[in-house]
């Protein structure tokens, strides 16, 4: 079993073309740095060319051949995310550019067509800045009130914290998943039915885990999921919001203009139907179709397979890391985390160890990674992380841990 | 990575020279850069004539921004206001005897920025940052 998924691991890298160059003479790349934006597999880049090769024209009401067969792989490609999210239509499928613009989405469509002035929207203290700023945003403009969901001493949610905010009634809870910096895995599931009990509508910020395990939104129950197809084998520039089809349907448009419209007159519109409703202008077609690709590429992986290998090496980085002396891992145990790994080294600045690591071609990140009010409730003004993913191995991270005896060394 | 951490980066990071803080001082001036939590404060005093008699500086963050902060108030001991102000981005890189990208160079401009800031405002630092 071991030795069968070894080797179906060494084949899977080879899809990555990125992953077999070198950073500088006889320095083979160690991208450890998923969690910022995934490698992309050989078919999701060929599916884009051939787009691009074959079938380019615009979608929609285009009578002719080409147009026809845009559309009809744009269309499919909505199907394959609906299916492998489990949304019961396609039409829950909004293309977005990324997870960032699809909490704006719900912010400025539903938020400011159902919050009002002294509504309570719940946050968590370890978002990522993508779902703060959008409520900030709106907060200011309605008179919101925002609470935060505390970590708990062992870098989760406390969950005794939100069951007594619950009892202040939030129209909204909007938190995430997996964060992006702790890896603490959210229990969704629990905390959607607690809102709906409180009478809350739920977003989840699933940008990290979607990539990671299996997500289904009919299980989950929740209300709203926003995720990007960057962090997930497929392209920058398309992100997926999720919403309840009644929900969706009685939201206002967001963006005005082409695509978005059923009829437009010289003073006013009458909008499209759900998805197109909230699909301004031209969208990105060869994106659209190289998310679809990439969702086709984890599907045949297996979401279960991608999730435990996460694990075994999520497991494995935090015993190695905390091995070395002066390093310190922030966030729950294991079991409770995705694959990140944010650390830090005493003596050495985040900034300092990146550099280090780079010299030995290994890829982490280094910084507050969209989440300053979290390092500033942990104390630290930055971390090192390193992230992983399904072409990630354990040799990797004995490079990533010799890496940082080489920073010892250094700065020791 | 061997240029980078070159000895005198290192050794000045570890053992540094003129780390500290002066009380009271002539100017004073402290900033960070959000990014990566540097943050360098410098301290100078000065004599009748504009010239520097003392310098040191506090803070923490990278080796890169420290050491920076180091060489560079080491090396304004004896130079008048008006030499300080016409410091450039080259000057520094020079003492520091590395090449950097673009995000560690604003580790390295970080001490330099502070400096110009306490002797002579922030009005003008607009202008260079926005140079870098």
């Amino acid at each position: 079993m071991e030795r069968a998924q070894a080797v179906e691991l060494r084949t899977l890298r080879q899809e990555f073309p990125v992953l077999q160059r070198e950073t500088s003479p006889g320095v083979r790349l160690v991208y450890l740095d998923s969690a910022a934006t995934s490698q992309k597999p050989r078919r999701v880049i060929e599916a884009m060319s051939q787009f691009y090769e074959q079938h380019n024209a615009n979608i929609h009401r285009g009578v002719h051949r080409l147009a026809e067969e845009a559309t009809a792989a744009f269309e499919a490609a909505r199907q394959l995310v609906a299916e492998f999210i489990g949304a019961a239509s396609a039409r829950e499928i909004v293309f977005t550019r990324n997870t960032t613009e699809s909490i704006n989405l719900v912010a400025a469509s539903w938020g400011r067509a159902n919050l009002q002035a002294g509504d309570l929207v719940l946050l968590t203290e370890m978002e990522h800045h993508s779902n703060l700023v959008p409520w900030q945003m709106l907060a200011a403009e309605r008179g919101l009130r925002l609470e935060f969901v505390p970590l708990s001493a062992d870098l989760r949610l406390d969950q005794e914290a939100y069951a007594r905010l619950l009892e202040q009634q939030p129209k909204l809870i909007a938190f995430t998943h997996m964060s992006n910096v702790l890896g603490t895995i959210n229990p969704v599931s629990e905390m959607t039915r607690q809102a709906h009990a409180a009478g809350a509508l739920v977003l989840v910020d699933a940008a990290q885990s979607v990539p990671h395990l299996p997500v289904n939104v009919t299980d989950l129950g929740v209300d709203f999921l926003a995720f990007s197809a960057h962090k997930m084998c497929g392209p920058t520039g398309i992100g997926v919001l999720y919403g309840r089809r009644e929900l969706l349907e009685a939201m206002p448009p967001f963006l005005g203009g082409g695509e978005m419209i059923k009829r437009v007159h010289l003073r006013d519109f009458k909008a499209n139907e759900v998805p197109h409703k909230f699909e301004a202008g031209t969208p990105a077609i060869a994106e659209a179709i190289g998310l679809g690709e990439a969702v086709g590429f984890l599907s045949e992986v297996g979401m279960s397979a991608v999730e435990q290998h996460g694990q075994r090496l999520i497991a494995l980085a935090m015993e190695r890391l905390e091995e070395v002396p002066g390093v310190t891992v922030h966030g729950p145990a294991a079991e409770h985390k995705g694959p990140v790994a944010a650390f830090t080294f005493q003596g050495a600045h985040p900034h300092d160890i990146a550099q280090v690591l780079d010299s030995r071609g290994i890829a982490v990140r280094a910084g507050h990674h969209c989440a300053m009010p979290l390092h500033e409730k942990l104390g630290l003004p930055a971390t090192t992380r390193a992230s992983f993913y399904l072409y990630n191995t354990e040799q990797e991270i004995d490079q990533l841990i010799e890496g940082l005896y080489q920073v010892k060394e250094i700065f020791g | 990575m061997d240029d980078l951490y070159r000895e005198q980066i290192i050794d000045r990071f570890k053992n540094p020279k003129m780390r500290g803080v002066l009380d009271p001082h002539d100017y004073s001036y402290e900033d960070d850069n959000p990014l990566c939590g540097d943050r360098i404060r410098v301290d100078v005093r000065v004599d009748g004539q504009g010239i520097i008699t003392e310098a040191a500086y506090s803070g923490e963050g990278c080796a890169i921004s420290q050491a920076s902060a180091d060489l560079l108030t080491e090396s304004v001991v004896g130079k008048s206001l008006d030499q300080v102000k016409s410091l450039s981005k080259e000057d520094l890189l020079e003492l520091l005897g590395i090449q950097l990208g673009p995000v560690r160079l604003k580790c390295a401009l970080l001490s330099l920025k502070v400096l110009k800031a306490g002797v002579y405002g922030l009005e003008h630092l607009e202008q260079e940052l926005a140079e870098v």
